[in-house]
């Protein structure tokens, strides 16, 4: 792919006038500029993802993978490490794994492989960790999400991200530290629940990239039904790697971040580090590889207890598990029996239509609506149905109805705390309402106003709620020009303003012309009709 | 389960047929063969072993080398390990499990276990509340105002 270009403004050296000139830029770099302190850095971030899978048992064991179970009573005599045991592999859990590759474009191999990564830690039993280091379940891959940054651009942007592998792997049981008695207590119910490690390439350079990135994975793996993405219930945890360096130098030494459960923690941690490894790489410090965890209460990344050395994690391969098959029913050799073996096929079939696929189809149907507004609709299901058949008969602006409805009416039920999928009004009432809209039946301001009364008279008919709060736009000139001139009379000081030239005064006897009104006229004609007002009283 | 169904002798190659792994020519030799190596023999050679590789060593393993005695048996081990490099690996592919050449069993995905929370903390020497009671782990150090 080639590097993108960018249009820079460079003074020429002789007359100092600006000239624009189209220079290639690294691509995935972003320069961080006078923000932080001093000359330009670059920043580097990869992702290590891991989603838990949404099955019955574990991974290599029949044991429950229910969430908040009574302590301890989820862990079979595998998942304890009792001596003896053996890992069964779970067929759920592979079909999700080859699931995810393949809604990520992910290379499949047909034949991989399970190994030990050894550590010690109270809640890793058997001192090991089974997962898929050296030949994974899926290789490569790409993910397109849509980023948007405000202090980068007030538009928002595509970008893809690509992916080192996913494996499969065990997850460890959870610990609670006891600072004051100087123990931690064990629970392991959540030892040996089956997770999909999801690794980017150092694809990103903010927080907000990041937290894009996140947001679109958490949709696909819900869509797919693999994951039910919940940060907050630990189903994803992400662990930021994040190193700084000087444009055209090599990547810096990375940290690593970890304790992210939640997509904004996430980007608060990021924004730290960064700033953090400039601020000690200017000072002339160096960067040391460790571990950092981040603290909520002071918004920054603390570093771990044990400043440990690199640590020798003695990957063998698994010796109790033989290779894991993987075909289409194309590819399927002959002699594999059928309980030995996942096929694709049927998986392949089983993937709905992604976000991002879902987006572009929408973008070139709809060519007037813009990005923002179509990631809204994508997001909500219920809602893009509800939007397709309101446009259906094709009697109304598209843009228009778009914009209603990912604005007023999603805020509106937003603010009883209702989904799309749960409103009780029909599209029939939404048509109704659409159109006394575009009337000019009621003024910009009344929409959500009459949308929230809407909501909560749902048998009522719009007209009649207008009518019942007297809700109707008032288009009388003679009615405007009424409001002006009193609002003018109690406002001499401000009025004097105006008439000198001063705006803030302006739009604030207009803003209390609406709210004399209750919003319930047009902007445009008071300030049209205020100007008028001003001039006739200055001659 | 490998079930072998025929073991043919011929020569000094043996042929074995099985259900579920291809006919193979297996060449392993019928009587014992040592060969002998002279101390000459161009192996690589042991280094000291450092003070802090023994720490290391000792922190992965959990183990304690806490003598003159245990780091000599060590470097003996490996000036007998290195001995491996002798023979020629190349064109040859790593074994990593003699169950290479099969396809790891599938389970349905049903629970079937858990549910002893008796017999899963009955071994441990401390508990609490249905806990395991274990040392406190790398955590972060905390920072000095709380909240």
């Amino acid at each position: 792919m080639a590097a993108p270009m960018r249009s820079v403004a460079f003074a020429c050296k002789f007359c100092g006038r600006e000239y624009l000139q189209n220079i290639y830029v690294a691509r995935n770099r972003s320069l961080y500029s006078t923000k932080h302190q001093s000359s330009k850095w670059e920043s580097v971030i990869g992702l290590e993802v891991h989603a838990q899978i949404s099955s019955e048992s574990k991974l290599f064991s029949g044991s429950s993978t229910k969430f908040a179970a009574p302590i301890n009573s989820q862990v079979s005599f595998f998942d304890a490490a009792i001596p003896g045991t053996l890992p069964v592999l779970n067929r759920r859990c592979v079909e999700a794994g080859v699931k995810t590759a393949l809604a990520l474009k992910s290379k499949i191999n047909q034949v991989s492989k399970f190994d030990r990564k050894h550590y010690f830690y109270a809640d890793l039993p058997t001192g090991y960790q089974i997962t898929q280091q050296r030949e994974p379940i899926g290789v490569g891959g790409q993910v397109d999400f849509i980023v948007f940054d405000p202090t980068v651009s007030k538009e928002p942007m595509t970008k893809t991200a690509n992916l080192v592998q996913i494996q499969l792997e065990q997850d460890s049981g959870k610990s609670l530290h006891d600072d004051e008695d100087k123990k931690s207590l064990i629970d392991l119910n959540r030892a040996g629940i089956a997770l999909m490690e999801i690794v980017t390439q150092p694809d990103f350079t903010t927080g907000e990239e990041a937290a894009g990135f996140v947001k679109e994975l958490q949709k696909i793996l819900q869509i797919i039904g693999t994951c039910d993405g919940k940060m907050s219930e630990g189903s994803l945890r992400v662990d930021a790697n994040i190193s700084v360096n000087k444009p055209g130098e090599a990547y810096g030494t990375r940290t690593e971040v970890k304790n992210l459960n939640s997509i904004r923690y996430m980007v608060k941690a990021i924004e730290y580090e960064i700033k953090r490894q400039i601020k000690e790489l200017e000072a002339g410090n160096k960067i040391t590889t460790e571990t950092r965890n981040f603290d909520v209460n002071t918004g920054k990344t603390i570093a771990m207890r044990d400043k440990e050395k690199v640590l020798d994690y003695r990957f063998m391969p698994e010796p109790n598990l033989p290779p894991l098959h993987i075909y289409n029913s194309q590819s399927l050799p002959a002699d594999i029996p059928s309980d030995r073996v996942v096929l694709t096929d049927q998986l392949q079939n089983n993937i709905p239509e992604l976000p991002s696929e879902k987006r572009n189809r929408l973008q070139k149907k709809y060519e007037d609506i813009s990005l923002v507004t179509i990631a809204t609709l994508v997001n909500d299901d219920s809602l893009l149905k509800y939007f397709e058949e309101v446009i259906k008969d094709g009697k109304r602006n598209v843009k228009r109805v778009a914009s209603l409805l990912t604005h007023q009416y999603l805020g509106q039920l937003k603010a009883v705390e209702m989904h799309a999928e749960d409103s009780p009004l029909s599209v029939e009432d939404f048509k109704e309402f659409y159109d006394i809209v575009e009337a000019d039946v009621i003024s910009t301001e009344t929409i959500s106003k009459v949308l929230a009364l809407m909501l909560s008279r749902p048998d009522s008919k719009v007209k009649d709620i207008i009518e019942k709060e007297n809700l109707y736009q008032i288009t009388d000139p003679e009615d405007i020009k009424s409001l002006c001139k009193l609002i003018i009379k109690n406002n001499p000081k401000l009025v004097r303003s105006s008439k000198r030239g001063k705006v803030a005064a302006f739009n604030s006897i207009c803003s209390r012309v609406m709210k004399e009104c209750q919003g319930k006229t047009n902007l445009d004609k008071v300030e049209e009709t205020m100007v008028k007002l001003l001039k006739e009283e200055q001659s | 389960m490998l079930k072998v169904n025929c073991f043919v002798l011929l020569g000094r190659q043996y042929l074995l047929y099985n259900k579920h792994v291809h006919t193979k020519v297996i060449t392993v030799p019928l009587v014992s063969t040592w060969n002998n190596l002279k101390n000459s023999e161009n192996l690589p050679k042991v280094p000291k072993i450092s003070k802090e590789q023994v720490n290391q060593l000792e922190r992965l393993g959990l183990v304690e080398l806490n003598n003159e005695e245990a780091i000599d048996r060590l470097t003996e081990a490996i000036k007998t390990a290195n001995q491996l490099h002798v023979v020629v690996t190349e064109g040859v592919k790593p074994l990593d499990t003699v169950l290479e050449n099969s396809a790891v069993y599938l389970r349905e995905d049903e629970v079937i276990e858990g549910n002893c929370k008796k017999e899963v903390l009955m071994n441990a020497v401390k508990t609490e509340e249905d806990y395991f009671v274990a040392p406190p782990g790398n955590i972060p150090l905390k920072s000095k105002n709380k909240g």
